[in-house]
């Protein structure tokens, strides 16, 4: 650590002013997305936020805290068919959607992180795998209330469910970009308060946090709830988005593609999951505009990602030591 | 009663091929701590090699022994080409068996397209046979018989031969395993194939009931993981009473409330995490 910050600090002026510039132009593109792409890419943009907030929220417990969750889509999945339900069979109004997504979901986390909490490594993993599975099995054969295989379509259009007077692609780009910005801003001050600096403790030597007098099974539970959370808040957005939810956007490959991005993009970092979101959804969606072998190239992608850059393309930028990777020995 | 009886041979049934499948993958953790999404890949690839040989020789015994032969093959490269690289990396090694499940269902797809099949009967175990009102499937009861076998085979090797304890040091420690002359590398090379084997096995086994269809390998593969869970990563005994409770437990679920049937799966698994975090079996 102590080399790192000699280096930042000498190259300071420079990095920061570059930063500066490529925040701007970033930020500039985002503001200005409706004049700037066209439709097709500008729906596209707005999902890859929607999974950009996702594959952050995952790396508050991957990167952070080190905890493998592969069953982050289900707590997705579980706010995205809490709206679909809500607004198709019972035609509740916005908020009443907005709310219940974001609750079934923090709720669905909460009980998980119950089991989930007392364990570690690749234990975590299975276990998360598990009850993202028992999400998947309730969303596929579950049918009276999810529709099953078939799924919910018909999810009323964010623009008109809200009431606003503007129609087409641009608001929810708007609305969602928004969330975007402040889900981001509140998991970067959580990551860089005293409880997000005790995260990477646990993650880096839970022993020594717990011979300190921290709490670290209730931190490790309440990182997993506030993840489940923001994790929810993707899913409602989602189902605005896609207005249709089905048990694909559930399952294990859904699951460990959030894992890819926040993998490829860079754990322990916020920018980078979100840049890694980017990366698969346009690869995905370019891919399967060109060839129908577009799972083997996803495929191709996972093993070269981890064979080329393990610990993710936004950590190549500074040589630090591996991040968001716990030893697995005890 | 008779309906009673029924479900629990079709539990046993899924427990049977179940026990196929998580045994090779709680192997695969105890020695390697690989957490292999591809294993399902294994016993998809398992049914289609066995369905392509079937249908040249006429034979299913051919077709067994080349989707055996042909998996183990193939699970060898992956441990031997890609995962040892990421020796003690799990994350790393369970996104590249991630990856590689991904390139198998493409590759399937692929080479055999996407018409569901079904096995052949062995000669002689088409049928079933009545006893009082119960009527057993004569397949059902044979499969159950088999993984029973392999069970005790598996048992045996473990136990009683020199292989099986260099297997089990090397799940104790593997560091001090290959400290004392094993070698680790090897073994576990042979462990993935063997696993590989029998998830192949498992999908041959299942092939003339369940058949073969895209999106097999991610159907078993969730109830092969909580098998592992509840039994415990590693054990080869907890895989064993893993696949009784998960198959039995599923089974009765589809039948009794096919609406919530994974969930059903939900309740063993959490119970078992809250009194055992480690499984019946497992270690901590």
């Amino acid at each position: 650590m102590a080399a790192r910050e000699r280096d930042g600090l000498k190259a300071v002026p420079y990095r920061s002013a570059y930063r500066r510039v490529a925040w701007f132009v970033v930020g500039a593109l985002l503001v200005l997305g409706p004049v700037v792409f066209t439709p097709y890419w500008l729906g596209l943009l707005t999902q890859v936020m929607v999974f950009a907030v996702l594959a952050m929220s995952l790396d508050i417990l991957l990167g952070y805290t080190g905890l493998p969750s592969l069953g982050h889509a289900g707590l997705f999945g579980v706010a995205a068919y809490a709206v679909a339900v809500l607004s198709t069979a019972h035609h509740a109004s916005f908020w009443v959607c907005v709310i219940g997504g974001i609750v079934a979901g923090t709720l669905v986390s909460a009980v998980f992180g119950l089991f989930v909490s007392h364990v570690r490594d690749v234990y975590f993993l299975m276990i998360t795998l598990a009850l993202g599975m028992v999400v998947w099995g309730l969303s596929y054969r579950w049918i009276p209330v999810t529709g099953g295989d078939n799924g919910i379509s018909g999810i009323p259009r964010l623009e008109s469910h809200a009431g606003l007077p503007v129609s087409g692609p641009t608001p929810v780009y708007y609305v969602t970009l928004a969330v975007l910005i402040v889900c981001g801003v509140l998991m970067a001050r959580l990551v860089r308060s005293p409880f997000g600096y005790t995260l990477r403790g646990i993650r880096e030597n839970e022993a020594r946090m717990k011979s300190l007098g921290f709490n670290t099974w209730l931190h490790c539970y309440v990182s997993y709830v506030i993840a489940g959370a923001f994790a929810s808040v993707a899913g409602v957005l989602w189902a605005y988005y896609n207005g249709f939810v089905g048990p694909t956007y559930v399952d294990l490959t859904a699951s460990s593609e959030v894992f890819l991005m926040v993998t490829l993009g860079g754990p322990g970092t916020l920018v980078g999951p979100a840049l890694g979101a980017g990366a698969i959804v346009l690869l995905k969606n370019v891919m399967s505009a060109y060839t129908h072998r577009w799972l083997l190239i996803l495929g191709a992608v996972y093993i070269v990602t981890i064979l080329g850059a393990p610990q993710g393309l936004w950590n190549l930028r500074v040589s630090s030591p591996p991040r968001g990777t716990r030893r697995t020995r005890r | 009663m008779t309906y009673l009886i029924t479900q629990t041979l079709n539990g046993l049934f899924s427990a049977a091929l179940l026990f196929l499948i998580a045994s090779g993958l709680t192997l695969a953790f105890g020695v390697m701590r690989i957490v292999n999404i591809a294993h399902g890949s294994f016993y998809m690839l398992g049914a289609y090699v066995a369905y392509t040989v079937t249908a040249r020789t006429q034979s299913l015994l051919a077709g067994a022994v080349a989707a055996m032969a042909g998996v183990a093959l193939v699970g060898f490269a992956v441990e031997r080409f890609f995962l040892r690289r990421l020796a003690a990396q799990p994350l790393a090694q369970m996104m590249m068996t991630m990856g590689f499940a991904l390139v198998f269902r493409d590759a399937a797809l692929m080479i055999w397209g996407g018409d569901p099949f079904t096995l052949p009967y062995p000669p002689g175990l088409a049928g079933s046979f009545a006893a009082g009102d119960v009527v057993f499937p004569l397949y059902r009861l044979f499969v159950v018989l088999v993984a029973a076998a392999v069970g005790v085979a598996l048992w045996a090797v473990n136990e009683k031969t020199l292989l099986g304890a260099k297997l089990r040091a090397a799940v104790d420690d593997p560091e001090m395993a290959g400290g004392t002359g094993i070698n680790v590398g090897l073994l576990s090379g042979l462990v993935f194939a063997a696993g590989a084997a029998l998830a192949a096995f498992g999908g041959v086994m299942g092939g003339p009931i369940l058949g073969g269809y895209p999106g097999m390998d991610f159907d078993l593969l969730p109830l092969a993981f909580v098998v592992v869970i509840i039994g415990g990563m590693g054990s080869l005994k907890g895989a064993l009473a893993g696949s009784i409770v998960v198959g039995l437990v599923d089974n009765f679920g589809k039948a009794l409330v096919p609406e919530l049937s994974y969930f059903t799966l939900f309740a063993p698994m959490v119970i078992v995490l809250a009194i055992k975090p480690t499984g019946l079996y497992g270690r901590a």
